[in-house]
């Protein structure tokens, strides 16, 4: 039986991982948590998690970094906005779990085959390649990528779609995409930019955000 | 008035009878839509896991595509996409650092966002444009009769609450009682259906679906009606795993009070698209409208007294 330490130390945390976080437009507002645990009581999905949201709240705000973007419960969230809506302190709790995704993703914190974040990426891929999304061949790529037993038990499903015609044999995709490419680009030039600025600053520039 | 419209990847797909319902049904009430140029993917909920940036320029070079196709407003029928783009408008309007990203990258192809088109729903729209009793008056075989749990879903209502109430919505359960449907009470009516968790995590995304029909059932309802494509998906097309998983289950016997019987073949209740149903009230075909697409599939108005006869 393997044993592992539950209660976090001080020298677990990464500081300023808190503040990062915060800074990001739309999570000034975690700073101002109680820590009420109305998020975790409406969270539908919040049985299936290892941190509950008010726990991952608590958790980003004291800089357990590790914990936080190894936890499934980022991954969990749905984007129901339910707690959203809810929490008396008006923090975007769902926008803050879509940040720390997006840093899970960056930083590489999730396990190689879990579906939720390769989805996710595919997702992104597909997208901007095809400037579309054909949702059983995003599926189909998941299931390949992830698990190709599970593949396997959702032939049925596929056939079911088929018979009726909601399943498209081809690739959707825009007509303009090399607009979208152009586009795209001009982010990308901007991420190195923040990137550079926040090696010259010492800031913490470690992955993209735009342009702050 | 003439609208953009913006379909989205799950109305070209799995969703198609939403597409295929939603258009007759304009059509019949004379409001005309022009398919958005060239539109692109909205980003729906996964991309903003990936790069949230990256995200607004997607959704927004749809709103600068459709402000240039000169209509007032932009019509969004998949409940991911109608979020999305509302909340890039938001998102732009809050952070000019973004905005001036995505304005910078929208000059490339020659396009612009001023934030001056609305993003509406179909349900906004019947409700508060074309009214109620306009559609009354189209109603050939209204829908006498059948038990209706209507189901919105997260996304139309939260986090922005714009044409109807947050924890109440009630605009769908007004216009399937004007063709003559009757709701039942349906206290789940806004909870989450696990979203694309049903595809990736099966344990928890399809108990969030089976917690929404077994309480329709409960509730008494006939067909299940929706407003969302990926709703649709999860309610309608995970059927024989949910049986599978939960089948054993008891709910009240519909015929005896006092006795209870597994829910397993009581998953077979139809789960439709609204405006469907609005399609057959107003005397359109089933193909028309796209019902054999349902895996439980829905006859026209004699639905009713077949559901009880099977029941």
């Amino acid at each position: 039986m393997e044993l592992k330490r539950t209660i976090k130390y001080e020298s677990d945390r990464v500081k300023g991982f808190g503040r990062e976080v915060m800074s990001v437009p739309g999570c000034e507002q975690l700073e101002h948590c109680i820590q009420c645990g109305t998020c975790s009581g409406l969270c539908p999905l919040s049985i299936f998690m290892d941190y509950t949201p008010r726990q991952v709240m608590e958790l980003t705000r004291s800089d357990f970094k590790t914990e936080v973007l190894r936890s499934t419960t980022i991954w969990l969230c749905a984007s129901c906005y339910a707690c959203t809506v809810e929490c008396p302190k008006q923090i975007r709790i769902t926008d803050i779990m879509y940040e720390l995704k997006q840093r899970a993703i960056h930083e590489g914190f999730y396990p190689k085959r879990f579906p939720i974040p390769v989805l996710a990426q595919e997702f992104y891929k597909m997208s901007h390649k095809r400037g579309r999304v054909t949702e059983n061949f995003l599926a189909t790529i998941m299931f390949l990528k992830t698990d190709i037993l599970a593949a396997l038990g959702m032939w049925r499903l596929g056939l079911n779609l088929l018979r009726r015609g909601r399943f498209p044999l081809k690739l959707e995709g825009i007509k303009r995409k090399s607009e979208l490419e152009r586009m795209m680009a001009v982010v990308d030039k901007l991420s190195i930019d923040a990137l550079n600025n926040g090696h010259q600053t010492g800031g913490n520039g470690g992955r993209q955000h735009g342009a702050h | 008035m003439k609208y953009s419209y913006f379909p989205g990847c799950s109305l070209k797909g799995t969703g198609r009878a939403y597409e295929e319902s939603l258009l007759p049904v304009l059509k019949v009430l004379g409001v005309e839509l022009e398919e958005l140029d060239d539109w692109n993917c909205c980003g729906a909920t996964a991309y903003m896991a990936v790069d949230e940036v990256k995200a607004c320029v997607m959704a927004s070079r749809n709103l600068a595509i459709a402000e240039k196709a000169g209509h007032k407003e932009l019509l969004a029928p998949c409940s991911a996409c109608y979020l999305v783009l509302n909340k890039t408008k938001h998102y732009l309007h809050e952070s000019p650092v973004v905005e001036a990203v995505v304005q910078k990258a929208l000059r490339q192809a020659n396009l612009t966002y001023s934030g001056n088109t609305p993003v509406r729903h179909p349900l906004d729209l019947l409700v508060n444009n074309v009214g109620i009793e306009e559609i009354k008056k189209h109603v050939k075989h209204p829908l006498k009769g059948l038990k209706i749990a209507p189901y919105y879903g997260c996304q139309i209502v939260r986090p922005y609450a714009t044409f109807d109430d947050q924890y109440n919505p009630t605009t769908m359960d007004r216009l399937l009682e004007a063709i003559g449907c009757t709701m039942v009470t349906y206290p789940l009516k806004t909870r989450c259906c696990g979203g694309s968790l049903t595809g990736t995590l099966p344990e928890p995304g399809l108990l969030c679906s089976y917690i929404l029909l077994k309480e329709a059932i409960t509730r008494g309802a006939d067909v299940i009606a929706t407003v969302c494509p990926l709703c649709q998906f999860n309610l309608d097309c995970y059927r024989d795993k949910m049986k599978g998983k939960w089948g054993h289950e008891t709910i009240p016997d519909p015929r005896n009070k006092d006795a209870r019987v597994p829910v397993g073949p009581h998953l077979d209740i139809p789960v439709v698209f609204f405006t469907q149903l609005i399609g057959l009230a107003f005397g359109l075909s089933e193909k028309e409208l796209g019902l054999q697409r349902g895996f439980a599939p829905m006859r026209k108005p004699a639905c009713a007294q077949r559901q009880s006869a099977a029941a």
